[in-house]
């Protein structure tokens, strides 16, 4: 992505509320047109505050915010054309459906016709054209979130930011809502920033994701590059489930490294963010990559005794808790396959994995 | 529960209706609850109800003539007031039977108070009759047609006997009629003379000037209560305490403070004076009048607007103007569209919580009012402990109770009770 095609551009930007800690501790990112980027993180990771930064809620301590090649620290946010969706809606309580949605047409002086065009075309577009006239106390929540969506759309901006939108929905709607979300931003063609904490909903919807924490970016990377090569312990455990082994880097050899674990076992691994034998080191290895046939692993490869500590059926999935090296917490999932194997809590077996499933990273 | 397929109540397990059952369970928790508020609901009911009752009803009783002259009432029926004659000596004869006995038990002076307010020096005219009529003797002294006149012509003046007439009526709308500047007379409800018609004007005067010390108190209190609900709690806390701070003042102090403060001597008009920009001889009067009621009473009642208009501000989400300026709007418009129709339940609560107090302040426009600047209350307090007419008083106050209550019902079909909020 060069930097020349970037619609949004966040450069060397700084926060800070009280002049003592850094909110955001310097921020580059640049997305381009038509993307959907998440950004993900825990709560006090600063993603919010960029959020409202690129909206123009708060002004950035340090660095410069471009918007289609312009700086857009000095514009305030009315000027700015940014779409937004907010976390608890904030449709007006005192105006209908339609009037929510002819807002933003009003303060731009379109005609009346044109408006209540546009309006309509808008409440279709997230099917809700018969409900024009409620209120939005007199809507579900995912009927408000759709009405949200659709006034954050209806004077057609080149960027939309959303803020954590469902939030507040139950698991079933907020399935649908990601799905219908990500269609509509990308028939419209708008560049999507969207705020989150929930991994799910990042890995399913964006085409790039921005993992926050402390203040950074800790990476930035398509979804499945995110759940597959995590840079950093850090996404490592954030996104998705992942076991991590803590040991020091015994010999490296390109691609692959020996790592020996603090009980003495030695594992296999990629070598991510280690260069030299001796450091320190944690391996993290998802847990759909673990294999306990031993058929299935290179005849050299290096294996682990493991003792199974419990089963549980979760359907579609069998998931066991083993004891590894130390660690009790040790996961593995197997699909509910005819073929697949059962173990029993108490049960001994010797686990391996590939080389390059396996991440040594910073420990 | 019983079978579904019966019909009739439902009945609990051990038979009795459901109903009968639960209010059994639930009157333990009643008899509780009641329990509890009645102290409280005595002393309403005690100090609060009973009284107000009471006024309520002096404003329309009027026993006191019937009840002094039981006799002269009934032969008051035989006289024909529209006649142009004086009644004959059998009214006089049963009059001076009547004054008799109300002399001796001294309620002919109560009575005379009483017929004064209707016609001017009848207050007198009884209490100086009072001593003659006393040695009079009912059974051997008459007739008493002459007798009566000699000692007071009063008693020999058609009006005299047709006021009494007129008010011998033990339920009267005569109080009202005073009330709105009418009076009752033989030949029914009447305008009072000219010079006499202050009490309606004096309505007038206090409804508009409630509105205008609402008003102002409106424009006060938005940008403080904007204010308190938009900055940080630290901050806006310590602001708040500042607000409430006059409430732990005397009332009387506060009021005092602004006569010191108003006064042609005081330290506006001196601090103008000495400033150069009011001459020595045209000092400012800013007190005695209207305009000191206003500003000590917008002051006094100021936290009444800012309270509730601070508790809706206070619930109304940043979001909503976030959303508005993402979506276009100017601050003013994001102000005027979406902020300030929210905050209209927090202006109507206050509003009629300072309109109501206002209609029926008393202590501040006596202290700062002067003579053109008092409320209808200062009327009413005066019958109530100077001309101690009760009854008018009493009038007065039902009609500023039923002009409160009308407001109120205006209000709730126009913007809704349920709107206000006070928390």
């Amino acid at each position: 992505m060069s930097n020349d095609a970037a619609f949004v551009e966040f450069q060397r930007v700084q926060k800070s509320y009280d002049g003592e800690i850094l909110v955001v501790k310097d921020l580059n990112l640049s997305l381009p047109k038509g993307e959907f980027l998440t950004m993900l993180g825990p709560s006090g990771s600063g993603k919010t505050t960029c959020l409202m930064m690129l909206a123009g809620f708060e002004t950035a301590t340090h660095g410069e915010i471009m918007l289609d090649g312009r700086p857009i620290n000095n514009i305030p946010p009315h000027k700015r054309g940014i779409g937004m969706v907010f976390q608890n809606y904030a449709l007006f309580p005192h105006m209908t459906v339609a009037e929510n949605l002819s807002f933003p047409l009003e303060v731009r002086k379109i005609g009346k016709s044109e408006r209540e065009e546009k309006v309509k075309r808008a409440l279709d577009m997230v099917q809700m054209g018969a409900f024009g006239s409620r209120r939005p106390a007199q809507l579900s929540g995912g009927q408000q979130q759709r009405i949200a969506l659709a006034r954050a759309l209806v004077f057609e901006p080149e960027l939309v930011l959303m803020d954590e939108p469902l939030g507040a929905l139950d698991k079933q709607l907020r399935e649908h809502m990601q799905f219908e979300i990500t269609r509509l931003a990308h028939e419209l063609g708008i560049t999507t920033v969207y705020v989150t904490h929930d991994q799910t909903e990042a890995l399913t919807m964006s085409d790039r994701v921005a993992v926050f924490d402390d203040g950074r970016i800790q990476q930035l990377a398509p979804p499945d590059l995110l759940y597959e090569e995590p840079e950093n312990s850090f996404v490592a455990q954030f996104i998705g489930e992942n076991n991590t082994l803590e040991g020091v880097v015994k010999s490296i050899d390109g691609d692959s490294c020996v790592v020996t674990l603090d009980d003495g076992s030695e594992i296999d691994a990629k070598p991510v963010n280690v260069s030299a034998a001796g450091e320190r080191t944690k391996v993290s290895i998802r847990p759909e990559r673990v294999e306990f046939n031993k058929d299935r692993l290179h005849a050299d490869a290096h294996t682990l005794k493991a003792t199974v500590k419990e089963f549980i059926y979760m359907g579609d999935v069998f998931r066991f808790r083993l004891s590894v090296a130390g660690n009790d917490d040790f996961i593995i999932k197997t699909r509910n396959a005819p073929d697949a194997v059962r173990l029993s809590p108490g049960q001994e077996v010797e686990i391996g994995w590939l080389a390059h499933d396996c991440r040594a990273l910073d420990a | 529960m019983t079978d579904a397929t019966q019909s009739g109540p439902m009945l609990a397990a051990d038979g009795t209706p459901l109903k009968k059952s639960l209010a059994r369970s639930l009157r333990r928790r009643k008899l509780r609850a009641l329990a509890l508020i009645a102290p409280l609901l005595l002393f309403v009911l005690l100090s609060f109800v009973i009284p107000i009752v009471s006024m309520l009803f002096r404003s329309v009783e009027n026993g006191i003539v019937a009840e002094t002259l039981p006799l002269t009432v009934v032969e008051l029926k035989n006289w024909d007031a529209e006649s142009g004659e004086l009644p004959d000596e059998a009214l006089y004869a049963a009059f001076t039977k009547d004054m008799v006995v109300a002399i001796d038990e001294k309620t002919h002076t109560r009575l005379g108070s009483r017929l004064n307010y209707e016609q001017t020096g009848m207050s007198s005219m009884f209490r100086r009759s009072g001593r003659q009529i006393k040695k009079l003797d009912p059974e051997t002294d008459g007739p008493f047609k002459d007798k009566l006149i000699d000692i007071h012509d009063g008693w020999g003046d058609i009006e005299t006997w047709r006021t009494i007439k007129t008010h011998a009526v033990p339920i009267t709308n005569g109080y009202f009629l005073n009330a709105i500047d009418m009076r009752r007379t033989p030949e029914g409800a009447q305008a009072q003379p000219e010079d006499k018609q202050i009490l309606i004007k004096l309505f007038g005067r206090t409804l508009m000037m409630s509105l205008i010390i609402t008003a102002s108190c409106i424009l006060l209190a938005y940008p403080v209560s904007y204010l308190l609900a938009t900055l940080p709690m630290r901050v806006s806390n310590l602001l708040m305490i500042l607000v409430l701070l006059p409430f732990w003042t005397s009332l009387l102090v506060r009021t005092s403070a602004w006569k010191v403060m108003l006064q042609q001597q005081g330290v506006i008009n001196e601090t103008l004076v000495w400033l150069g920009l009011v001459a020595d001889d045209a000092r400012l009067v800013i007190i005695n009048n209207q305009f000191g009621t206003i500003i000590a009473m917008t002051h006094i009642l100021l936290p009444f607007m800012i309270l509730p208009m601070y508790s809706v501000m206070q619930t109304i989400p940043p979001s909503y103007t976030r959303a508005a300026k993402s979506m276009g709007a100017t601050n003013w418009t994001t102000f005027w569209r979406i902020y300030f129709p929210q905050s209209i339940p927090g202006i109507g609560a206050g509003s009629i919580l300072v309109f109501i107090l206002a209609i029926g302040y008393y202590i501040t426009p006596e202290i700062v009012g002067g003579t053109k600047g008092v409320f209808i209350s200062n009327r009413i307090a005066y019958h109530i402990s100077s001309s101690l007419n009760w009854g008018l008083a009493a009038a007065l106050g039902t009609i500023l109770l039923a002009v409160v209550l009308l407001l109120y019902w205006c209000y709730d079909k126009i913007v809704g009770i349920d709107n206000v909020k006070l928390g």
